[in-house]
């Protein structure tokens, strides 16, 4: 036994913070919050079993006429249009910088950066008069350029606030993809290009055939982080519509947040929570399948 | 795309990259902008493009009007601090363990971590908030007090706690300190370092530009870091700035100019501490640290 302590004391102290606040902040909620999703919960009572024993889970989908499911699928649609546009803007931009000098690059790099470390409260609050619908940036730019003679409700029109929040978030320079293409493509041997401009290749054959099938595994990485960021959306939302419209806005977190404290429903949020996480383990099980079949260089 | 040739393909390469810086920084600029122009209660008719005239009359009606608004930057640095010094010392020390040391059960309790990296952290908010609430971390007492200033309340703790479960850290000290040879640690041994001497002389001063860019990113993480506050923190003194903020839209409805002024003071120690530090932003993002 003291052998043993000798020899691997220092690794179990080593660990034992890390595994400490890990169980009791990570591992334990999970597995309790899976069980409260199964029953109901107060303050007074604790935890009380209901029938049937997956009722919250219905209730997650029909409480409130159900406005999780126009949640999920808001959610959905803001995650496709933010996702396909930032790996897609970021794709680009990063494969444009790439000819520049180091500090050119930095410099492009940076301006991307910058508003990436600023918190999703404060961009969501200036999205939000920049939609004002009076004085807003929005219809100003739109006046001045002659695109239109009416302002647009941007926020307040259930209509087409969604749309308003998707367009905010495709306007944000999608910072880690730039800086992740960018970190990818110069990891490309040069080799490889000099190789395609023997054989006369210009250089959107030489992106097309090198760099892009070169970059796959980077791509997807950033797809499953970007997707799944996407599918987490709330503080956008939150504070740029705080009492939402008609519904129109509501995402998963919303919803969970909504429910758990607003409602103390805790039952079918800890339910509605899990419907996400459901969301993301597929996302990510997509991802492994397409990894195994990846191109190694 | 190794190189443009033809001055159109350069011109419009040029255009492209700079408009998206524009598109990038002008929502920014423009939130200090309307900070600094003096607008108060009167809905201005058009939005203004330069601060005209340039005042700080906003700033200081805020720091009025929203009297705790200084206590919020108070709160945000001392949780952020205290979360971020955490992190830094154990993620160090458990990815070193992790990474270099052999000792039963790594390989099992190393893929519990990772296991539960892809659940989403929305999933463990309400057991989180029954325990904080039944240990009473819900009340704002104070807590710690330094001649009668209050730098820690017991509301805090109900941030900074779950805030030292986030095993991101540990998968990045992990992966770096793998990359690190072993014959230096093998070496010290031999010259008589302890265990704890092997880590603290050889290990620690190697991973100085991994720790740089942890502890980057747990700071501005925990700053930035919204729900979770926003659920547990009941006064207005124990609010972090983020949740201070976004309530100002609430406190002062049509005061633009207060609102404008919180959100663009509230953005401005970020966007400084990532001037000072850029090259570590961007490295601790190719290791895989940051989001954004």
């Amino acid at each position: 036994m003291s052998k043993f302590i000798r020899q691997h004391g220092w690794s179990y102290l080593f660990i034992l913070p890390t595994i400490l606040t890990f169980s009791v902040f990570i591992l334990l909620p999970v597995l309790a919050s899976l069980v409260m999703s199964f029953g109901k919960y107060t303050f007074r009572d604790g935890l009380v079993p209901i029938t049937p024993f997956y009722k919250n889970y219905v209730d997650a989908f029909t409480t409130q006429g159900g406005v999780f499911i126009g949640a999920i699928k808001n959610t959905l649609i803001y995650s496709i249009f933010t996702v396909t546009t930032n790996i897609f803007v970021g794709l680009i931009l990063a494969s444009l910088i790439q000819p520049l000098g180091k500090r050119l690059q930095n410099f492009f790099r940076a301006a991307y950066y910058l508003p990436a470390v600023t918190s999703a409260v404060v961009i969501g609050m200036t999205w939000r008069y920049i939609y004002n619908g009076q004085w807003g940036l929005a219809n100003f730019i739109l006046t001045k350029l002659g695109l239109i003679t009416e302002p647009i409700r941007w926020i307040s029109d259930p209509d087409i606030a969604l749309g308003s929040v998707i367009l905010s978030a495709m306007l944000t320079v999608p910072a880690t993809a730039v800086v992740l293409f960018s970190a990818a493509m110069g990891a490309i041997p040069k080799e490889y290009y000099e190789a395609a401009e023997l054989d006369g290749a210009g250089p959107v054959r030489k992106w097309w055939n090198i760099t892009l099938p070169l970059i796959k595994s980077v791509t997807l990485y950033l797809v499953v982080l970007y997707t799944i960021a996407s599918f987490e959306v709330f503080e956008r939302v939150y504070t740029m519509i705080p009492s939402g419209v008609a519904n129109a806005t509501e995402t998963i977190v919303t919803q969970v947040y909504q429910q758990g404290f607003v409602q103390f429903n805790y039952g079918v949020a800890a339910a509605q929570a899990f419907v996400l996480f459901l969301m993301i383990a597929s996302v990510a099980v997509i991802q492994f399948r397409s990894l195994r079949s990846d191109v190694e260089y | 795309m190794a190189t443009t040739n033809s001055p159109l393909q350069r011109i419009l390469v040029w255009l492209t990259l700079i408009l998206a810086a524009l598109i990038s920084l002008f929502p920014m600029y423009w939130l200090f902008v309307m900070a600094l122009t003096p607008i108060g209660t009167i809905p201005p008719s058009e939005p203004y493009l330069v601060p005209s005239p340039f005042s700080l009359s906003n700033i200081e009606r805020l720091l009025v009007g929203a009297k705790d608004y200084g206590r919020w930057a108070i709160n945000s640095i001392v949780i952020a601090i205290v979360v971020t010094a955490w992190h830094t010392i154990f993620d160090t020390m458990s990815g070193y363990a992790f990474a270099k040391r052999k000792f039963p059960g790594r390989n099992v309790l190393f893929g519990l971590i990772l296991s539960t990296l892809m659940i989403p952290p929305q999933v463990t908010l309400v057991p989180t908030y029954v325990v904080t609430r039944q240990l009473g971390l819900l009340e704002s007492d104070p807590l710690i007090t330094i001649g009668g200033f209050q730098l820690l309340s017991i509301n805090s703790l109900a941030v900074i706690l779950p805030g030292l479960a986030a095993v991101f850290g540990v998968f990045l000290m992990r992966q770096y300190i793998q990359t690190l040879p072993s014959e230096l640690e093998d070496a010290a041994r031999i010259d008589g370092c302890s265990e704890f001497q092997v880590f603290s002389n050889v290990i620690l001063p190697l991973c100085v530009p991994a720790i740089a860019a942890l502890s980057i990113f747990s700071f501005v993480r925990n700053w930035n870091d919204f729900l979770w506050p926003l659920i547990v923190l009941r006064k207005s003194i124990n609010y972090t700035l983020t949740v201070g903020v976004a309530g100002l839209q609430g406190e002062f409805s049509t005061d633009y100019g207060i609102i404008f002024a919180g959100a663009a003071l509230a953005a401005l120690p970020m966007i400084i501490f990532f001037l000072m530090f850029q090259r570590y932003f961007i490295e601790g993002v190719r290791m895989g640290a940051l989001k954004g």
